[in-house]
């Protein structure tokens, strides 16, 4: 393998990030270090109530605040929605969460608007909430949204995507039942609200250019994705997307309109750049959490370990809103597939609304939440048939010519490489065969310290997921420039692809530029969602490269009184393969004032998927209940490295953004009394600090894939999502006795081992 | 006369920082420190230094870390008319002013790739910094302790501890 990185300049090599001096002196600009003149600042009115309607309000006052330039309540805003389906309004009659919009104030000073807020007047009559998802299915209550009979979101897919993967139907699933030799029914939820929490919180700057073309500033990691549904959300007035260094997003800044709704409409009621930058307690009460998940399933299980039947329910709770619910089941769906193979499926989805704060679009994207409530169930099958659980992965993981239904609801055929290799290296780094005992069984005692393994499994055919165009342009000075709408949000990307497209064009990376991640000067290109950034994306920049290469030498061909394909070029020069003495320069080619472009596309591709297994160790002290997390050790075959560090960094983040913590401490509290969250600062909200890192180690593999000519394919977003599965079934292992809900605290275990 | 030269005093916060000294009217007329002003604030609001970052502005999150008179504050939890008279470095000054060149720990942490998205990078700096002037030569131990305030949530710390521990080192051999 280390032979076939030597040939490339760049790829698999380190090389510091484009953006790397920035980051280190302070000097990258992230969106709360941007000012735009006569800009204006946001506060918000927030809901004290779970589920109200608003009798009256009054903002006469808050109005003749010196300072402060616009109020804008339910009566003042048009019928702007988003979320899919289409039902989150900018603000509304009805308040559905603690912390829900009521009111916005835009004023001189972020002073200035915080004290208006105490001027409106706001009557609200209380209506019964509900927080649990089967709870608020049964409710007799009035629905949440009143267009959502028993809180249930329709099931009818988006007219954009109409075959959308709603669940899992396939095969004969009481033929599959009566083939089992091992029949296993639970039911685990993965109900912990956790928050994702980038430690820069959300923030929005909208300015109208003309009354038809607003322009947004914002951390996104997905302007194409903002413009794209941000368009229809203004009614359809141009949006021109501008994306600032993002201080982590984990999948929550993609495009959340919320506050897009908030500055575009403040701009317009008073003709100034407005910007909406929450606070960390906004933050905590009302911006994405993750999906609520908890699975009624049934598991039919041969000895062999083959799966004969899935069947059973996932409900999932969005929360009082739903920014890509139906998506993020269709997504996890298409996932679970990947890891558990299997001929009969029954598997239904209900997609249900709550009281609590909304979700959104988070890392692990329904699969996460999926995979970590249905395969402790799974479990229960494999001990029933005393298997080993890397065995039984490694046996029922998607290999080539295996088939599934992805999010769109296409029968796709795994062309990729086998990830068998990487399992087994990674049970071997992880010492997997000598720890692990058998179900229920304890690799190690210690006295009151008990240690159990677990692991767990993700896989993601996002890799080429929706569309991506590029250009790269050649200047005659020896220099590209990469035209691809990509924004920075933590994963390096936009520096890998100037690393892909300086391999092709064989120049030096510090010749190689990105343009400035903005809707108006790049192509489309959807944005950094999933693993999406290496195959898709990188796809479109290579062929653009491509393209640019073979442009330059038909252009030089007459030059050198040779065929295109007789000629190369590298650092900004080309000569004839076979006769590099003489080189001409690429200005003396095209001349001064000519540009070279070149064009790429990538179309979707669900034919290959990444790969990820986590291997994990806890300690269980019994007497005080206390877990504490050990050992990691992640396996992946990448098929190839781009940048090394960059990689290892993306796969250390299991721990963070809502991923494996959230098995041991991470959950926002509620009062089910008043709908409040108890936790929602970052001192309440338990995090993982440098005094508690565990033993970390990441198995990479490179067997080369079918994807692109680097054979690579992403892995960064899957890496927390494995984690909280094999903790659980680590804590088992530890103390004999099962828990079947998240996250596994102290009182938890306790509970669990009758001592409370 | 005295009670005269006093107020006036008190009306000004003297700071220096990164090297550069300030003279800023204290009160509450526009473009003033206000009694109720963060130090975060007036580095980044009033000076214009944009490099400290504001995560979560409750003295949780470790991002607004700067050092004054030498040791790692949380410049969010700090009021600036307490500063006055004091020595502020921020992220801004971390690089030789006279040369331009990175600190041992910037150019550590670049090689390591020891950050995802950056946000919390300058906080962190700025705490391993101080750890440096007052021991040079950390264990692992010590570097994770004098960390320990700083929330990432990208999981870079693998790469921010060898960072910091190559930089000692560095910083070792030059001595």
């Amino acid at each position: 393998m280390k032979a076939m990185t030597e040939q490339y300049r760049y790829i698999g090599k380190e090389t510091p990030r484009k953006d790397a001096r920035d980051i280190v002196t302070g000097r990258a600009r992230y969106i709360d270090d941007i000012k735009l003149p006569g800009m204006l600042f946001v506060r918000v009115l927030r809901s004290p109530h779970a589920h109200a309607d608003v009798t009256r309000i009054d903002a006469a006052r808050a109005k003749e605040l010196p300072g402060v330039r616009a109020v804008l309540t339910h009566k003042d805003v048009p019928d702007w929605a988003w979320g899919i389906p289409k039902h989150m309004k900018v603000l509304d009659s009805k308040v559905r969460y603690v912390g829900d919009a009521v009111a916005l104030v835009a004023a001189d000073t972020p002073e200035i608007a915080e004290a208006a807020l105490d001027l409106i007047e706001v009557d609200y009559e209380p209506l019964p909430a509900v927080y649990d998802v089967e709870e608020s299915t049964e409710a007799e209550s009035p629905p949440i949204y009143s267009q959502y009979p028993k809180n249930t979101y329709p099931s009818d897919p988006p007219v954009y995507e109409p075959k959308l993967l709603n669940g899992l139907r396939m095969g004969d699933v009481d033929k599959g039942f009566a083939e089992a030799d091992f029949i296993a029914e639970g039911t685990c939820g993965y109900e912990i609200f956790p928050n994702p929490l980038p430690p820069e919180p959300p923030g929005v700057i909208a300015q109208w250019e003309t009354p038809d073309c607003l322009t947004v500033h914002t951390p996104s990691q997905a302007i194409g994705f903002v413009r794209f549904i941000g368009i229809p959300f203004i009614g359809m007035a141009e949006m021109r997307a501008v994306s600032t260094q993002c201080g982590g997003s984990y999948g929550t800044k993609n495009a959340n309109m919320t506050l897009v709704g908030y500055a575009a409409l403040l701009a317009r009621a008073t003709g100034r750049p407005v910007k909406i930058y929450y606070t960390k307690e906004e933050h905590f009460h009302s911006y994405s959490l993750r999906l609520g998940s908890r699975v009624h399933a049934k598991i039919g299980m041969k000895r062999d370990g083959t799966l004969t039947a899935v069947s059973g329910q996932w409900l999932v709770n969005t929360g009082s809103g739903s920014e890509s619910g139906p998506f993020q089941i269709a997504v996890g769906c298409g996932e679970l597939q990947l890891v558990l193979r299997c001929a009969n499926w029954g598997l239904d989805t209900k997609l249900v609304c709550t009281n609590r704060s909304p979700s959104g679009i988070v890392r692990g994207y329904g699969g996460q939440e999926l995979e970590s409530s249905i395969l402790p169930v799974v479990s229960l099958a494999m001990e029933k048939a005393g298997l080993d659980p890397v065995e039984f992965f490694k046996k029922n993981f998607v290999k080539a010519g295996d088939g599934y239904y992805w999010r769109e609801g296409n029968w796709w055929t795994y062309r990729g490489i086998d990830f068998s290799k990487a399992i087994d290296k990674g049970s071997e780094a992880f010492g997997w065969k000598d720890k692990w005992r058998g179900w229920g069984r304890p690799a190690s005692v210690n006295g009151t310290r008990r240690r159990g393994v677990g692991v767990g499994v993700h896989s993601n055919a996002d890799v080429g997921e929706d569309a991506s165009e590029a250009q790269v342009r050649l200047t005659p000075d020896g220099r590209a420039i990469v035209h691809c709408c990509v924004s920075e949000s933590g994963p390096g990307q936009r520096s890998s692809l100037c690393k892909m497209a300086a391999e092709v064009m064989k120049l030096p990376l510090e010749k190689v530029y990105m343009s400035p991640p903005d809707t108006q000067v790049n192509p489309f290109e959807f944005g950094l969602m999933g693993s999406r950034g290496t195959y898709a994306v990188g796809s479109a920049v290579i062929a653009a490269a491509e393209d640019a290469r073979k442009k330059l030498l038909q252009t030089a061909a007459p030059v050198f009184k040779a065929a295109p394909e007789h000629l190369d070029t590298e650092g900004g020069v080309v000569y004839q393969i076979g006769r590099p003495e003489k080189r001409i320069p690429w200005h003396r080619i095209t001349g001064l004032t000519r540009t070279i472009t070149g064009e790429g596309r990538f179309d979707p591709d669900y034919s290959l998927c990444n790969f990820l297994m986590t291997f994990v160790e806890v300690e269980v002290d019994t007497e005080t209940g206390a877990a504490e997390l050990v050992h990691v050790v992640n396996a992946t075959d990448c098929g190839r490295i781009i940048s090394p560090m960059t990689l290892e960094g993306q796969l250390h983040g299991a721990l963070g953004a809502a991923g494996l913590d959230t098995a041991l401490f991470e959950e926002t509290i509620l009062d089910e009394k008043t709908g409040r969250m108890l936790n929602g600062n970052m001192v309440d909200y338990k995090w993982r600090t440098f005094s508690d890192l565990p033993e970390f180690a990441n198995v990479i593999l490179e067997t080369p894939a079918p994807s692109h000519r680097f054979g690579a394919v992403g892995v960064g977003e899957i890496a927390t999502s494995p984690g909280p599965s094999a903790v659980l079934m680590a804590v088992y292992n530890a103390i004999g006795t099962r828990i079947m809900d998240y996250p596994l605290t102290s009182d938890k275990i306790l509970k669990a081992l009758g001592r409370k | 006369m005295v009670i005269e030269a006093r107020e006036t005093e008190t009306r000004v916060i003297r700071l220096t920082v990164n090297g550069r000294f300030h003279e800023l009217a204290a009160g509450e007329t526009a473009g003033a420190v206000a009694p109720a002003d963060t130090l975060a604030h007036t580095l980044r609001e009033t000076l214009g230094l944009t490099g400290t970052k504001i995560g979560c502005d409750q003295g949780s999150c470790g991002s607004c870390t700067v050092l004054l008179d030498g040791k790692p504050v949380l410049s969010c939890m700090t009021l600036t008319v307490e500063c006055d008279g004091c020595e502020v470095v921020t992220i801004e000054g971390l690089e030789d002013a006279q040369t331009g060149s990175l600190h041992p720990l910037q150019q550590f942490f670049i090689e390591h790739t020891a950050f995802q998205c950056g946000f919390c990078t300058p906080g962190i700096l700025m705490s391993a910094k101080a750890l440096l002037d007052r021991e040079p030569s950390p264990g692992e131990d010590a570097v994770k302790q004098a960390l320990s305030g700083h929330y990432c949530r990208c999981i870079s710390h693998y790469e921010v501890v060898q960072a910091v521990l190559k930089a000692a080192k560095m910083d070792e051999s030059h001595d």
